[in-house]
């Protein structure tokens, strides 16, 4: 045997490529980019130019503040779930998924390129919505570096638990076509129910109780607390941002997601076995 | 070192009461192009899967390159290129970026430009992926299967839906490939590709083997000729090993002309064809051929 393992590509340098595929492929998607990046916007412009100056009851947080932390927040949940879900599905559908296990990349390599390339496009996406918010319905940036501390662990468990629940949710997914009419309904549902269409604390109790439960909520919360002045606590439904209860919430997320997600991933169509 | 490539014994793949693998031995040396050939549903494509680690096997011993491919790693996988059945569908990238990025997973791939060339897409390397042909595509796959210089190359059913003359353009393709020591495993429900490219055939229905020769050994089973005419209005025909001396007595008893006389030699067609019919009838391996790599 003459095979030269000296020369055998590095892991980093294998995930690395995965990456720039992955980027070249996100970007060339124009279902991908509309999603992503024109949907957020346009929903931004249209809410903020609707209701965006009100100022929120007994606060002086106008619609505008409050509802760019909430399109963050689902921004991230858009990006690292329901968009990753249905890519991987898709993939999976069309066979370029087992096309890849053929060859020797390794999962983890795989794994590693999708999650930083959900990691990049969800920065640029939330730079755009604050670009936004700033330029034209009058949000201010936080100046304290704790906000950004802050918000730099949120975004990080929330797109942990997006990605895993994500990449864990293809798996389990019949194929694409049902995701998408699975996915959507669902996503809708937490966005009304998880303060970022609406106040959250107008949210009936029974479907806060619902809310909750899932990481949208908490991711939405979070965000809150790095775009909203601390006083605003006053008008969350517990009087504070419940830092710990969120990154519970989303910690636990997360560790459900790997967990399913390792268990159950497939390379290939469930009905190809 | 061992001198196989693919080892298989006494294979079994079972879908609830479906057999689609039902008992197969095979083993194909090195440097060897075997075509496994047989009609839809035959087993061919589960054969071949199992063989490239996509489907455990319910029972039986499979070694490819040495190891058993249910689970087998890294290492295993920079030896052997696939090409599936199915063609690649969308992609973002052009057939260059899908082959720089395909030859970065292994530790000695060919040279990407050559490989287009050597696919014939020199024309299209740079072309957005949505105008290339179905052909085209085929051909990419092709590329991509032999991109990391692989020892062992699956395709499976790689000119289904070809035109003929994109079919022997295939051909030639793979020819050029066989030079270099690299063993081929490939299926089809072609008898003329099969006969054409490969050094032994498999033939398999029902998911057992039926024959297992060279191209040339399925030809001499065709040793009965078929002698057709007709007399006082009626169609006669004779399946004979002697045809002249059957000829003779028939011209000698007849005179003027005979209606409608013709001699017909079955075709390898009509071998695989009758094999197959009767795949029940499992082949009594009686002329196993050795190939040398």
């Amino acid at each position: 045997m003459t095979t030269t393992a000296v020369s055998r590509p590095t892991w980093g340098a294998i995930a690395f490529d995965r990456l720039k595929v992955e980027l070249k492929e996100f970007s060339r998607s124009r279902e991908q980019m509309i999603f992503i990046f024109a949907f957020p916007l346009i929903f931004m412009v249209l809410f903020g130019s609707m209701l965006g100056g009100q100022v929120l009851d007994g606060t002086d947080v106008t619609f505008a503040q409050y509802f760019l932390a909430g399109m963050i927040a689902t921004g991230i949940i858009n990006t690292g779930f329901q968009s990753l879900a249905l890519s991987i599905s898709i993939d999976r559908d069309e066979d370029a998924l087992k096309r890849l296990h053929g060859t020797p990349l390794p999962a983890t390599a795989y794994f590693v390129g999708k999650i930083a390339q959900v990691l990049l496009v969800s920065v640029v996406q939330i730079a755009a919505l604050v670009i936004v918010g700033v330029a034209f319905f009058g949000v201010s940036l936080p100046t304290h570096a704790s906000s950004w501390a802050t918000f730099a662990w949120v975004f990080l468990l929330g797109t942990g638990a997006s990605t895993t629940l994500g990449i864990a949710v293809s798996s389990l997914l019949r194929n694409a076509k049902a995701g998408s009419a699975i996915l959507t309904p669902v996503i809708l549902f937490l966005q009304f129910v998880s303060g970022v269409f609406f106040v959250y604390s107008q949210v009936p109790s029974w479907l806060q109780h619902i809310a909750e439960l899932f990481p949208l909520k908490w991711l939405a919360q979070g965000m809150r607390s790095v775009f909203l002045p601390d006083s605003f606590t006053a008008a969350e439904v517990r009087l504070s941002w419940e830092h710990g209860t969120a990154a519970a919430v989303l910690a636990a997320w997360f560790a459900i997601g790997l967990v399913v997600a390792v268990r159950t991933f497939r390379w290939q169509r469930s009905d190809d076995r | 070192m061992n001198d196989a490539a693919i080892e298989i014994v006494d294979l079994h793949k079972h879908y609830g009461d479906k057999h689609a693998v039902d008992g197969l031995d095979l083993t194909i040396a090195r440097g060897e192009v075997f075509a496994l050939l047989g009609p839809n549903g035959a087993g061919k494509s589960t054969t071949v899967e199992i063989l490239e680690g996509f489907r455990a096997r319910t029972s039986g011993d499979v070694r490819v390159l040495g190891k058993d491919p249910h689970g087998a790693g890294r290492e295993w996988r920079e030896r052997i290129g696939i090409m599936l059945q199915t063609t690649s569908g969308r992609s973002f990238l052009s057939a260059r970026e899908a082959l720089t990025h395909a030859s970065r997973l292994y530790p000695n791939p060919r040279n990407v430009d050559e490989t287009i060339a050597a696919v014939g897409l020199e024309d299209k390397a740079n072309a957005k992926p949505q105008t290339l042909s179905g052909g085209q595509r085929r051909r990419l796959d092709v590329a991509l299967a032999i991109i990391g210089s692989p020892e062992l190359i699956f395709l499976d059913e790689p000119t289904t839906g070809f035109d003929p003359e994109a079919r022997r353009q295939f051909w030639r393709l793979i020819e050029a490939l066989r030079g270099d020591g690299t063993t081929i495993l490939l299926t089809t429900h072609y008898l003329d590709e099969a006969e054409y490219l490969a050094d032994r055939i498999g033939i398999i229905a029902d998911g057992r083997r039926v024959a297992l020769d060279t191209p040339a050994g399925l030809r001499s089973r065709a040793d009965d000729s078929v002698i057709t005419w007709t007399e006082s209005g009626v169609t006669q025909s004779e399946a004979t090993s002697e045809p002249s001396t059957f000829l003779r007595a028939l011209l000698s008893r007849t005179t003027g002309e005979v209606e409608d006389l013709a001699v017909t030699r079955p075709s390898l067609e009509d071998v695989y064809l009758g094999l197959v019919a009767d795949g029940h009838a499992v082949d009594v391996p009686t002329e196993e051929i050795e190939v040398s790599p």
